[in-house]
């Protein structure tokens, strides 16, 4: 029999793991901003002014970069949904939950890329 | 090692089998009383998290994707929006639909850490007041929402969106 070397006492529970501490991360991050972007858009009840003041913070550069982040962890949470629930319903969900996941990264990847260059692209075009 | 029940180590009398009604009722996972409740809870996140990839993805490609994307957004455009029934009853499906599984992913996430029976509770208490007030205040605003403000003349506003001129002149 093989020592295995641990390092610490840390649960390495991989994939299914880390997939898991990323879900959680990105919904509370998503909650956050819904109760600012619901408080932002009841501005139109106060005044035009005061909305398109606020609102123009989104269109400030730190904040163009805040909402690449902020869509990326919509879109890792939706996808990352998606596995969960094929987990728990498909009959071959646990088996492949592995892959799952990869697939979850890749269309990640794909659907990020494009909305940055878009994203961007419209930024530069309107400053 | 010192043994006092002689049973422990008889299992000549037999060995009852797993949840045979020794354990006691309040470690059982049945008639906890909140069971239905934490079934109906995790069936809700997987029906409106499906719901929500769609309202959610179709809001971001409206708003981000399509025209001049974030340069487009200003009061005009959301009094635009909300002049179609479609766009009201779809914001606010998705206000109700991820404030209630943003507010059930919140209270999973206190349960899990907030070992104190007070800290518990006080997190709770904060959460659902905030959410009933986010709930309550964008219901509100998307429905007492007027498009076509006038200055105190009568006069339209700059920023209305265009459809006021032809319903108010």
């Amino acid at each position: 029999m093989t020592q295995t070397k641990t390092g610490g006492t840390l649960y390495r529970g991989r994939e299914g793991m880390w997939s898991w501490v990323v879900h959680r991360i990105s919904g509370v991050g998503i909650f956050f901003f819904l109760l600012v972007h619901v408080l932002d858009t009841s501005l139109v009840r106060v005044s035009p002014e005061a909305y398109d003041a606020v609102i123009g913070a989104y269109k400030n550069p730190i904040m163009i970069v805040g909402e690449i982040g902020l869509v990326g962890g919509i879109v890792f949470h939706a996808f990352n949904g998606l596995r969960i629930i094929l987990v728990d319903f498909w009959k071959q969900g646990t088996r492949y939950h592995r892959q799952l996941l990869w697939g979850v990264v890749g269309l990640w990847v794909i659907t990020m890329a494009a909305f940055t260059v878009r994203h961007l692209m419209l930024f530069f075009q309107g400053a | 090692m010192t043994t006092k029940n002689p049973e422990a180590v008889l299992p000549a009398h037999g060995i009852e089998a797993p949840r045979s009604g020794r354990i006691d009722p309040k470690y059982l996972r049945s008639g906890s009383g909140s069971g239905s409740f934490e079934m109906a809870a995790w069936l809700f996140m997987r029906i409106s998290g499906l719901a929500l990839i769609v309202l959610i993805f179709v809001h971001l490609w409206t708003n981000l994707m399509m025209g001049d994307g974030i340069h487009q957004i200003d009061f005009g455009f959301v009094a635009g929006k909300w002049a179609n029934p479609v766009w009201q009853f779809w914001d606010l499906v998705m206000l109700w639909l991820a404030m209630l599984h943003g507010t059930n992913g919140m209270r999973t996430i206190i349960d899990d850490y907030a070992e104190k029976d007070r800290t518990r509770v006080a997190l709770k208490g904060i959460l659902f007041v905030a959410s009933a007030v986010i709930i309550t205040l964008g219901t509100l605003v998307i429905f007492t929402f007027e498009p076509c403000l006038m200055d105190s003349s009568g006069e339209l506003l700059d920023s209305v969106p265009a459809f006021c001129h032809d319903v108010v002149g």
